[in-house]
């Protein structure tokens, strides 16, 4: 046991910490500051994980895991992390209020995340989990004061979440029961095929379902996308979302390999459901975020395209995929909290002539929903072209048609956002400023998304280096 | 130095990009340093390439470098740089050309609104082109021919304001199209049949290929490229109209570099053609008879940048020629001298048209030598060049296909060769007497062109003279000791030498009679042989015949297709479109914003999920694919 390969948790532990308490020293005015401390540190966390991303160890018995696999995640989340940090510098005042508690939480759940993709056994898997998400709980609240959708939004999350928690704890228990291990690796060599061992595998599904807004797990996304502080939105659609998949992803291959063929093609008819109604639910959206919301319910129907696969090759396109969904709908989100902060609006219809307003907006928008829509040749294109091509290898070649379609149909609302922002009528001539921060931010979703799908080779080394450890 | 040039060869197609995304992103407003910028790229690139030529000279060797680019199970695809004594040959005309070209339109677009763009499109230009000729592989080889197709349609439509320009440029888009798409499905069955596009790989596999049949349909579709966009008969009508482009942007691209992209890409895929004789046989018959039809078209026209265009599809026609009797040394030693005096007589044709504010017509030229000494003189170097007279480069190039033709046992083609070189010296020197020794047209007020022009005319001048030397058969270690397929040949014949020089000075000695003299009457022989005259002054109709067919056979499909859209097609997705639209409104009921109701269909879902686990038996597959394991 090479206790160094915890540096990473203890060093976001300790920096939310940090923050915690230098968000009571710092004087009024200068909280600003703060945030340049979280972005340092975050930083140096990357490149410390990243620094351990061929390492190999289990810790106490193989409860905690950390391997490429977990640094592959772990880097991700760290990355949305610092990606939701620069978005703050144009939102602060909302988000932070009077303290800088904010950035505290989102590390928080940040190590909530990181705990949950090295959890090899169930009960620190299930911790690891809630301290992510109570965090998310507090922090989609956290306009409570002033914004009533906010404080709307944190408790219906709250409530859902506890429903969720408590089904998917219900199935800890019973896989316990069958199996008499939580070690998750332990639990496919004791598990039969009684209908306890059943109830405790669609219990656990449907709470990572949940996790993942998999439908019918789905409701409660549009809604608290909509409501929370748009910051957290971006956190919650992208990282919590690809927490959701390393950990479904691990639990069904380590502890269920030996059934794939029982939960395979229920996953396969989840997924079909969860890209159809992701799509057509879509198009009828006015308001942009719930629009991007929907778009993110579809994305984790094509993410769920790679676990039915249920090889290396689909775990593989779900790592590449997730990784290129960060830049995306970050990009995305970014340009409607800008958006948002000039004409306080979320309406598809104001974005009229952005194109003429900010020529920098309208292209990464145009550029990142094009990435989801999967047109070559950028990074989306990529990405589905592994998990469909996959998901063919193993005989599912009706699934991946539907993925066509359905991105197909995608490319319609999608385009329709590009067509009121490029030839739209303008009404309003005034120029969008955008901050230094929050153009780095763009420029990078947008080239990354362009360079990830021009050349998509490097990333996927990694991804099936990564991938191999599932297997 | 050299063997770093060698190993970062990626970096000679770098330096021009890395100028085009320097104008347009930040050097637009400032046309003077966007042409500095632009510059000093391609003269970095041209440094590079000396060293890769001086390394090639001192050690003939490939070096290969790549990358994967993107690998699936069954399919990898890579980028890289592949240089050899062709690519290094190559990698130099391109980028010395750039580079005089550059210069010279310092000069001969000062003060054109559209300055920035032209240095941005001038880079981008060299980046593709250069790409190309570095590749390794047919996929990155057809990406950068795409873009260099990109950028002539770019570069002929610069003046788009001008309705001509505008339907020039779209003519060599389509045309090219036609072309590449025959490319394009070549590639494909490369990739099919060998799994591999490398170029070094395809060399060692093809010979032990059997299928002989299915082997020449490919060299075909591949050689289709080459027809395309190396002008070659019938899919040549674009290049004459792409002489709407800015006068240096002919002797750039469709003189010099793009227009013997398909030579290069014959000679680079040489193993493949050489594999299957009937396709190299057809090659060279298309070659040779587009090197006869186009110069018979160049003997009637008026407009000095045509008859230099038919003049370069009749030089490209030889090259390819060359390529179809087997002389690859013959057919890229041609285009290397070839691209030295074609781009001398494009830019010389360039300084005359600057200085007699864009008239175009021979007839109303007359009369420069006097005004334009430095102009008139480099012309002159390069017409003689390319009229192939002792010892101008295009001699030793032109006698080295002839040799290649008659050696190889094509003396049909040696025939058609020899005629050509008479008809080339004509065409060229009736040019060169009408307008530059003809009557002054009182009209004009013509004066010599600036140094900035002047200059790389002296040096193309240069290099046309003496460039022909390094192939000289009776050296020791010749062009031919560093570029060839198979065996290095040595070998001459004074016959053929001497022979192609008469016949050259015949050209020239009729074209002095009829054009200086007078002697002959041009007219009187027009009016004898009327019908034949007005088939070649009218290009052989091909136009027509193309306009014809466009407008009864395509337009008719066209209109049968528009009926079948309009009613069958739309019906059937505006159908679909709508029931999605209203399947998406009905979706949307589903969101109550109701958290009880949230809730129960959470319950709902795995209840529900529990019993289809319970009643499906996944041995009946009704979800799985059949795969699933």
């Amino acid at each position: 046991m090479d206790y160094t390969l915890l540096v990473p948790e203890i060093f976001v532990a300790s920096l939310a910490c940090l923050l915690l308490i230098l968000g009571l020293i710092a004087p009024k005015g200068e909280k600003r500051g703060l945030v340049l401390f979280a972005i340092v540190g975050i930083i140096a966390s990357i490149v410390v994980v990243a620094a351990h991303f061929n390492m190999f160890d289990g810790f106490l018995g193989r409860m905690y895991l950390v391997d490429s696999y977990a640094s592959y995640f772990k880097v991700l989340f760290l990355v949305s992390v610092l990606l939701v940090c620069l978005t703050t510098t144009s939102y602060f005042k909302p988000l932070a209020g009077e303290g800088s508690e904010a950035y505290a939480i989102m590390l928080f759940a940040t190590l909530g995340m990181m705990i949950l993709v090295s959890a090899g056994e169930l009960i620190t898997l299930y911790v690891g989990m809630e301290l992510m998400t109570i965090s998310f709980y507090i922090l989609t609240a956290n306009l409570a004061g002033e914004d009533a959708r906010s404080s709307e939004a944190g408790l219906k999350y709250l409530i859902l979440g506890a429903v969720s928690s408590a089904v998917m704890l219900y199935g800890f228990t019973l896989l316990y029961g069958v199996t008499g291990t939580t070690l998750i690796h332990q639990i496919a060599l004791h598990s039969d095929s009684s209908p306890a061992f059943w109830l405790g595998v669609v219990f656990a599904l449907s709470g990572f379902g949940f996790k993942v807004a998999m439908v019918p797990f789905h409701m409660w996304a549009p809604e608290i996308y909509e409501g929370a502080p748009p910051p957290v939105t971006i956190f919650l659609a992208v990282a919590s979302k690809a927490a959701g998949f390393a950990v479904f992803v691990r639990v069904f291959l380590t502890a269920f390999p030996y059934h794939a063929d029982h939960w395979v093609p229920i996953i396969a008819f989840l997924a079909a459901i969860t890209m159809i109604l992701g799509n057509l639910a879509a198009i009828p959206q006015q308001n942009i975020k719930r629009m991007l919301a929907y778009s993110s319910i579809a994305q984790a129907g094509y993410l769920l395209v790679g676990l039915v696969a249920a090889n290396q090759l689909g775990v593989k396109g779900i790592l590449f995929y997730t990784m290129i969904y960060v830049f995306a709908n970050v990009g995305a989100f970014a340009v409607t909290i800008v958006f948002n902060n000039v004409s306080e609006s979320d309406d598809i219809a104001d974005y009229s002539g952005l194109a003429q307003r900010s020529p920098l907006l309208a292209a990464t928008l145009l550029i990142c929903m094009l990435s989801m829509a999967g047109i070559p040749p950028l990074a989306g294109f990529a990405g589905k072209f592994y998990l469909f091509s996959a998901v063919i290898d193993q005989g599912f070649l009706w699934l991946a048609i539907i993925g066509l379609v359905m991105s197909m149909i995608s490319v319609y609302y999608y385009l329709s956002v590009a067509r009121v922002m490029y030839l739209g009528q303008v009404t309003d001539y005034s120029a969008i400023k955008v901050n230094g921060s929050m153009k780095l931010l763009l420029y990078g979703c947008m080239i990354l998304s362009i360079i990830l799908g021009v050349y998509p080779d490097a990333l996927a080394q990694i991804a099936n280096t990564a991938a191999k450890f599932m297997f | 130095m050299t063997q770093f040039a060698i190993d970062n060869s990626w970096l000679i197609p770098f330096m021009p990009a890395l100028a085009f995304i320097m104008i347009v992103f930040f050097l637009r407003k400032a046309p003077q340093a966007s042409a500095l910028f632009s510059i000093a790229c391609i003269f970095t690139s041209f440094v590079l390439a000396l060293g890769v030529v001086g390394g090639i000279l001192a050690n003939p060797t490939t070096t290969e470098h790549s990358v994967t680019w993107f690998s699936m199970p069954g399919v990898s695809l890579e980028m890289g740089t592949l240089i050899d004594p062709i690519s290094g040959m190559m990698v130099f005309v391109v980028t010395l050309i750039a580079l005089l070209v550059q210069i010279y339109s310092i000069g001969y677009m000062e003060n054109d609104p559209g300055y920035s763009t032209y240095f941005a499109y001038q880079s981008l230009f060299a980046m593709s082109m250069l790409g190309l000729v570095v590749s390794n592989n047919f996929l990155q080889m057809f990406v950068f021919w795409e873009l260099v197709g990109l950028c002539s349609y770019l570069l002929i439509g610069f003046w788009f304001y001008k309705h001509s320009a505008r339907e020039a440029a779209k003519k060599a888009f389509i045309t090219n199209r036609v072309g590449d798409f025959g490319f394009l499905l070549g590639i494909l069955f490369l990739q099919i049949l060998f799994g591999t596009l490398n170029f070094t790989d395809l060399a060692d596999i093809i010979p032990t290929y059997t299928n002989i049949g299915l082997l020449t349909v490919v060299a075909l579709l591949v050689f289709a490229g080459p027809i395309g966009k190396s002008g070659q008969f019938p899919l040549h009508v674009w290049l004459p109209d792409a002489m709407e482009g800015p006068t240096p942007v002919s002797a750039l691209i469709h003189a010099a570099t793009m227009v013997v992209a398909g030579v290069y890409l014959i000679a680079r895929a040489f193993f493949l053609f050489v594999a299957v004789p009937n396709a190299l046989m057809v090659i060279a018959y298309v070659g040779g008879f587009t090197a006869f039809f186009a110069a018979t078209i160049a003997i009637t026209q008026n407009d000095i940048k045509r008859i230099l265009a038919y003049s370069t599809l009749s030089q490209l026609g030889y090259m390819v020629m060359a390529l179809g009797v087997g002389g690859l040394t013959a057919s890229m030693f041609h285009l290397m001298t070839h691209a030295f005096f074609k781009a001398l007589l494009f830019l010389g044709a360039g300084s005359v048209i600057h200085a007699l504010h864009n008239k175009q017509d021979i007839w109303e030229m007359g009369g420069l030598a006097p005004k334009m000494p430095v102009t008139t003189k480099t012309f002159v170097i390069a017409a003689l060049a390319l009229a192939g007279i002792f010892p101008l480069a295009g001699f030793w190039s032109k006698d080295e296909i002839l040799l290649a033709a008659l050696s190889n046992g094509y003396t049909g083609l040696y025939l058609i060769g020899t005629f050509v070189a008479f008809l080339t010296a004509f065409y060229m020197f009736r040019l060169v007497f009408v307008a530059f020794y003809g009557e002054p047209n009182p009209e004009n007020h013509p004066h010599e062109s600036p140094k900035v022009m002047t200059v790389p005319l002296i040096v193309l001048a240069c290099l046309s003279v003496v460039g022909g030397l390094v192939g000289m058969p009776w050296l020791k270690t010749n062009f031919g000791s560093y570029i060839y397929f198979g065996e290095a040949h040595h070998g001459y014949s004074l016959s053929i030498m001497l022979t192609s020089t008469l016949v050259a000075l015949a050209g020239i000695y009729l074209a002095y009679l009829m054009y200086y003299k007078k002697t002959i009457s041009a007219e009187a022989i027009a009016h004898r042989f009327q019908p034949i005259y007005k088939l070649l002054y009218n290009k052989y109709y091909i136009d027509e015949i193309y306009q014809w067919f466009i407008n009864r056979v395509v337009d008719g499909a066209g209109r049968v297709a528009y009926w079948v859209d309009l009613y069958v097609v739309d019906g059937v997705v505006n159908g679909l479109a709508n029931g999605t639209k209203w399947g998406g409104y009905l979706v949307r009921y589903l969101q109550t914003g109701q958290t009880q109701h949230y809730g129960m269909v959470l319950i709902a879902a795995v209840v529900v999920i529990v019993i289809l686990l319970g009643l499906i038996d996944p041995s009946m597959g009704i979800f799985a694919g059949g795969g699933a394991k």
